[in-house]
């Protein structure tokens, strides 16, 4: 076949085509056909590499099954909220570190900067004698000032960020025992912030919660599909939202229900969602809601790809990067919080041990240390993988040695799943 | 000369220290042709694209479009008179699907947030206009795509905000024989759009295929620029290891 010159080719003008045939029958947009044809194009996806978080899911389920079958107190309704709240703190973590492995970077001193920020919540309230809101802001204040510090030196200076994170893990153990004192403990006294972890909401307002959950659920996805619908492009089945929603409805009915029941041990009786839940799903909600529909998150996703691609597109790289390192640590105090709350005191190690579950709990529920692939949604289920092999092995009386034998190697797993799954879609083995 | 250039470069000079790299350099592209810059490597091409694309503005030299007269000192001012580069290391993210893309860093927003549906229908809009039959969905993933698909992907990006001036810089270095093919048909076609297109490469046999106008680059100065229907492979080739002098009329 030869090529014309210009001058000859027909001249096929827009309005023309427009005319001849709709946009979708020329190139498609992925959305159209039935259930089966989507579901179809969602296996066609995942045996090209992108699984997302089901291999966490799966291994979920199984590693549930196996610790319900040894373990007759696995199931039950008290363990189950424990197991919530021992996660808590890794599935705030996890979502606070996805925000800079997104871009292909670290922050090994997310753990520290959860834990020096509360040495100093908790001096300033239990020492100083301020007001709890007063010293949790100036706890998230500093969050800001360590993750823009990070910032500075990552995006602006150049230095590799596992270099700077790894100067303030160990900058700010220093730190801590210098606030803390050797071998000092703080009481956490304030009611409100141990009650995050320790009190739980009413019944009513559990199911209250999955009422709104489905609501807006329901509410996004037919706003999506009304704007689409004005832009003249096809939705996918209106199917699919039902399928949503009763997905959300059984396993959020499944766990409000759980949590319904009576668990105490005592004469008074312990019931409902614990508090930490829909404290977690707002953050989980708004994160998701920033990096999947606005720009920020977007160049998020842009940078952690292809940083000169996103360089030329106008995306100011540098300042991506500083805002994703300060958005880590601010989340970071979160998780800090959650954690004095389920301890109940702080100590010179607060969060010494933990950055590294939190970096785990991400990439085993499926988000590349690559950069620009994964979800907030995955680092929770990552970060519950995690508690619950913690959580089992803890009920079957093993020595605490297995527990971290069995995360590494969940964890050498996940990143291996990772790794294959890069080169099934396409992508090297090494970082490019 | 039927139709007035769009861009028309006279007397460009520029220098990195003491190496003078383009060393009083005309160029015009007319709209809806295709003129492609040849010339050797280190004669100046990637200079001469880096200042119209404003990276690295000229030293002197008057750079004129729709015949006023503009100062091309930064991307953003390229870009705002409708100036676009393809680089030849494709700027695409592989994690990011075509519309994403295309979209990138000039995303539509209602309420602040995107509208998803509204960059779809102009991505597909743009994708038909250059009759691209080569991609399934707008939706895929550009790391699930050919280098040919990519190099569509990238070239549609370019004209998605109407552009006026795309240049492509060794669009089909990289390519296959029939992938090639494609993308030059694009280009084709990016022409009949009414873009003026500046096509540099390497490969003669492309350059034929699609070129109005040839502009030759020897060492920092245009040897030649000819109708491609009045030179021959031979002739171009002669100018740009300057084997040949160009005594003709410059078109």
């Amino acid at each position: 076949m030869t090529i014309g010159a210009p001058s000859q080719a027909p001249d096929p003008t827009p309005t023309d085509v427009l005319a001849t045939r709709s946009t979708a029958e020329l190139i498609g947009s992925g959305q159209e056909g039935t259930v089966m044809d989507q579901a179809r194009a969602y296996l066609q996806r995942v045996r090209h590499g992108e699984m997302g978080a089901l291999p966490a899911i799966g291994g979920f389920v199984v590693l549930s099954i196996m610790f319900a079958i040894l373990s007759p107190f696995f199931l039950t309704e008290r363990n189950f909220a424990n197991l919530l709240t021992q996660a808590a703190t890794l599935v705030m973590l996890g979502m606070a570190l996805v925000f800079v492995i997104l871009l292909g970077e670290i922050d090994l001193s997310a753990g520290v900067t959860s834990g020096l920020t509360m040495c100093i919540f908790v001096v300033l309230v239990n020492v100083n004698g301020f007001n709890w809101m007063l010293a949790l802001l100036i706890a998230l204040l500093t969050g800001v000032a360590i993750g823009t510090f990070i910032g500075f030196f990552v995006a602006r200076v150049g230095i590799p960020s596992f270099v700077v994170t790894l100067g303030l893990f160990l900058g700010f153990q220093g730190l801590e025992l210098i606030i803390i004192g050797s071998g000092g403990l703080y009481r956490v006294q304030t009611p409100e912030i141990l009650s995050i972890m320790n009190a739980n909401m009413p019944v009513w307002a559990g199911w209250a919660m999955l009422a709104v959950i489905l609501a807006v659920s329901l509410g996004t996805s037919l706003w999506d599909r009304a704007r689409r619908t004005r832009a003249g492009v096809p939705n996918r089945t209106i199917a699919l939202v039902w399928i949503k929603l009763g997905v959300i409805l059984v396993i959020g009915g499944v766990v409000v229900a759980l949590l319904s029941n009576d668990r105490g041990t005592g004469f008074k009786p312990v019931s409902g969602v614990p508090i930490v839940v829909p404290i977690t799903l707002a953050i989980l909600w708004a994160g998701t809601f920033v990096l999947d529909r606005t720009k920020f998150g977007r160049y998020i996703y842009a940078v952690g790809g292809n940083a000169e691609a996103a360089r030329r597109a106008g995306v100011k790289v540098v300042l991506i990067r500083w805002t994703a390192f300060i958005v880590c640590s601010t989340l970071a105090v979160i998780s800090g919080l959650f954690s004095i709350s389920k301890v109940g005191s702080v100590d010179a190690a607060a969060g010494r041990d933990i950055v590294l579950s939190g970096v785990a709990a991400a990439v085993v529920g499926g988000v590349s240390l690559f950069g620009g692939r994964g979800r907030l949604l995955h680092a929770a289920i990552g970060a519950l993988v995690i508690a619950v092999i913690t959580n089992g092995l803890g009920l079957l009386n093993l020595p605490a040695g297995v527990n971290y034998v069995v995360t590494g190697a969940v964890l050498i797993l996940a990143a291996t799943v990772d790794a294959v799954s890069r080169v099934r879609a396409g992508g090297s083995l090494t970082r490019r | 000369m039927a139709e007035a250039p769009i861009i028309e470069l006279t007397n460009i000079v520029k220098s990195f220290g003491p190496v003078s790299v383009l060393k009083g350099v005309n160029l015009r592209a007319y709209p809806g042709k295709v003129t492609a810059l040849v010339g050797d490597n280190g004669a100046g091409k990637s200079t001469l694209i880096k200042g119209l694309a404003g990276v690295q503005p000229y030293d002197s030299g008057e750079v004129r479009f729709a015949g006023e007269a503009v100062h091309l000192h930064s991307p953003r001012e390229a870009s705002r008179l409708g100036i676009e580069v393809v680089y030849q290391d494709l700027a695409l993210c592989d994690n990011l699907d075509i519309v994403q893309n295309m979209f990138l860093g000039r995303e539509e927003l209602g309420f602040g947030t995107f509208d998803e549906g509204l960059m779809e229908r102009e991505a597909a809009e743009t994708l038909r206009q250059l009759s691209v039959r080569t991609v399934s969905s707008v939706r895929q993933k550009v790391s699930s795509l050919s280098g040919g698909q990519r190099q569509t992907v990238a070239i549609a990006r370019s004209v998605l905000k109407k552009a006026k001036v795309v240049v492509l810089d060794e669009p089909t270095a990289a390519l296959g024989v029939a992938q090639t093919e494609q993308v030059l048909e694009l280009v084709g076609r990016l022409a009949e759009q009414g873009v003026a297109v500046i096509l540099i490469s390497h490969n003669l046999a492309d350059v034929f295929a699609v070129a109005d106008y040839i502009s030759v680059l020897y060492l920092g100065q245009m040897v030649a620029s000819v109708k491609a229907e009045d030179t021959n492979r031979d002739d171009i080739v002669g100018y740009i290891t300057g084997s040949k002098t160009y005594n003709g009329v410059q078109a």
